[in-house]
């Protein structure tokens, strides 16, 4: 659970998130901006299936794997935000076709 | 990137402290200079956000942080080329650097190649690290920087150094509550860290650590002398379980529980272009060997900044402008005598940098218990191998980490070891019962970051390389 400063500047962007609208502020990574919309958990692992969230924000971990536009295994923490962005939750490996 | 020049004759990579100020003197003083980096914006993790932080009030991340902008202004000035949001996942013995952005992947030449790729926290393998609610400190701190975003509901922290107390202090000036702090830094550090205390006095820090030491421990339960720890939960974490000392196990709720103790080199370049590297008993961590103007075994790669040894954000700077008038002087732009009197000022401004510096490595050096987890540990996050796991390798006679990847995929996920090495390093070393020097570490082979057959195919290619391919 993260919550924004009150007087944090910034535009406001809107994207999806597994389909449904969110708002991020402008320069949130993605990992940022799920977390700001209290998506703590963004995947699970192929080995195990256990739940993911970002870990070290700094693109080192890995944890943080979504697919961003159709795109799998993109690092959240690497990636800003814009409007419209497709983001959704990974489940296990990347599939072959996306 | 068809801005970029054919070739250049320094290429700086990461733009944190000591990359800022390497391309900015460099290019200054006529080479010509490309900075490229992973992030989207200049100031590497320490000045993240620097040039857009959304947090207005300039009380919250403190004055240090904001003399990260003195360092971009020169840098924008400088006539450097500066190529942001590129992954570099290569420096090849040639100094052709593989690189890419957007998709698009190329090989940028250059005649001398400075590595500035700064530090990340050293993994704390805990029971239930990975589960989402568990967090670096400085990620959290990333959060705040680059985005106004702070903890909130149950915060614990957890660990050790002076990161964490500085994240503890930035979240009580954002007006953020944290529930406890569980300090696990051993007691007896202090009785190796006393003798170096008289250095650390003389230094700049002594006043302003204390300050907000004080300052944290006025506004937060702090709980010393934490033995064990462990996040729980059901899909995320829900509880902190804690013992002190021999204690009984107590248990705090925690929605987010932020772990550090203590920062390492990022070595994983600088490993995979071949650069030799040593053990650092002080610091408890791999790190590069580099002489005195930051250069490495390999001709032409100097690494300056954290990544060469931890020093910190001012000592990085001035790392990085001894590293650029060698580069100077490599590549016959100056003469010797130019760059040793050139260095002078730097030098002595790096020795006053790392004034205290064996201090705080001596004091916040994590404990054995946390460096060598239990068997139960995850260790290796990406394949998720657990400590118990790499102990049973070492019974089948696995003598080192690069073995444990043959045995257990250990350090073969995306992250290529960058979570479990110095762990996997310290297992290893404890069950052997020799020293992590024996060990040896991950050899690394690029490229250092994921790329995908797309990218590699959009490399340009000669007519010679393609027919070598088609015809066999």
């Amino acid at each position: 659970m993260f919550q924004r400063l009150p007087d944090a500047g910034g535009e406001r962007v809107s994207f999806t998130i597994d389909g449904q609208p969110a708002e991020a502020l402008s320069g949130d990574s993605v990992a940022a901006a799920l977390i700001a919309n209290g998506v703590g958990a963004c995947r699970t692992t192929p080995v195990s299936g256990a739940p993911r969230g970002p870990y070290c924000m700094m693109g080192v971990c890995f944890d943080c794997l979504v697919t961003i536009d159709g795109t799998g295994n993109q690092q959240g923490c690497q990636i800003r935000v814009h409007p419209g962005m497709r983001v959704e939750t990974q489940n296990g490996k990347r599939e072959i076709e996306r | 990137m068809t801005d970029l020049k054919p070739r250049y004759d320094l290429a700086v990579i990461g733009a944190g402290p000591a990359g800022l100020a390497a391309a900015t003197l460099a290019a200054t003083r006529g080479l010509s200079t490309v900075l490229l980096d992973e992030q989207a914006a200049p100031g590497g993790q320490i000045y993240r956000a620097i040039t857009r932080s959304p947090v207005r009030n300039p009380n919250v991340l403190g004055t240090d942080y904001w003399h990260g902008a003195d360092l971009v202004g020169p840098f924008r000035d400088s006539g450097a080329d500066y190529l942001p949001g590129a992954a570099v996942w290569s420096v090849s013995r040639t100094l052709d650097i593989g690189l890419s952005r957007d998709g698009a992947a190329r090989i940028l030449p250059a005649r001398h190649v400075i590595l500035a790729t700064g530090a990340l926290e050293r993994p704390f393998p805990v029971p239930g690290w990975t589960l989402p609610g568990v967090m670096g400190a400085g990620a959290a701190q990333i959060l705040l920087k680059t985005s106004g975003l702070v903890a909130s509901g149950n915060v614990v922290m957890a660990g050790s150094g002076p990161l964490l107390w500085l994240l503890a202090w930035q979240y009580l000036r954002a007006g953020a509550r944290i529930d406890a702090i569980l300090d696990t830094t051993p007691r007896e550090n202090w009785r190796q860290a006393m003798p170096l205390l008289p250095a650390f006095a003389r230094s700049g820090y002594v006043g302003k650590g204390l300050k907000l030491l004080l300052e944290v421990r006025r506004k937060v339960k702090v709980i010393g002398n934490v033995s064990a720890l462990r996040a729980e939960g059901d899909g995320r974490v829900q509880s902190v379980v804690y013992r002190q000392g021999n204690g009984a196990e107590q248990r705090l709720p925690a929605d987010t529980l932020l772990l550090h103790h203590g920062v390492i080199p990022n070595i994983n370049l600088a490993n995979a272009t071949g650069c030799a590297q040593s053990w650092d008993e002080a610091q408890r961590c791999w790190v590069p060997d580099v002489d005195g103007w930051g250069a490495t075994s390999v001709e032409g790669v100097a690494i300056a900044g954290d990544g060469a040894g931890i020093g910190g954000a001012l000592a990085a700077e001035h790392r990085g402008r001894l590293t650029a008038l060698d580069a100077l002087h490599r590549l016959g732009a100056i003469d010797r005598a130019t760059r040793d009197r050139d260095a002078a000022p730097h030098r002595e401004a790096l020795d006053r940098a790392l004034r205290g510096r064996d201090f705080l490595d001596a004091l916040y050096r994590p404990g054995k218990d946390f460096r060598v987890p239990a068997d139960d540990t995850i260790v290796c996050r990406c394949e998720e191998v657990t400590a118990g796991q790499v102990r049973d390798a070492v019974k089948l006679g696995v003598s080192g980490p690069n073995q444990t990847k043959s045995f257990l995929r250990c350090g073969m996920g995306p992250c290529q070891g960058r979570l479990c090495g110095p762990t996997v390093v310290e297992v290893i070393a404890d069950a052997r019962g020799v020293s992590p020097a024996e060990v040896g570490y991950y050899r690394l082979r690029p490229p250092v970051k994921p790329i995908t057959l797309a990218e590699l195919a959009s490399l340009p290619k000669a007519e010679d390389e393609v027919a070598a391919v088609m015809h066999h």
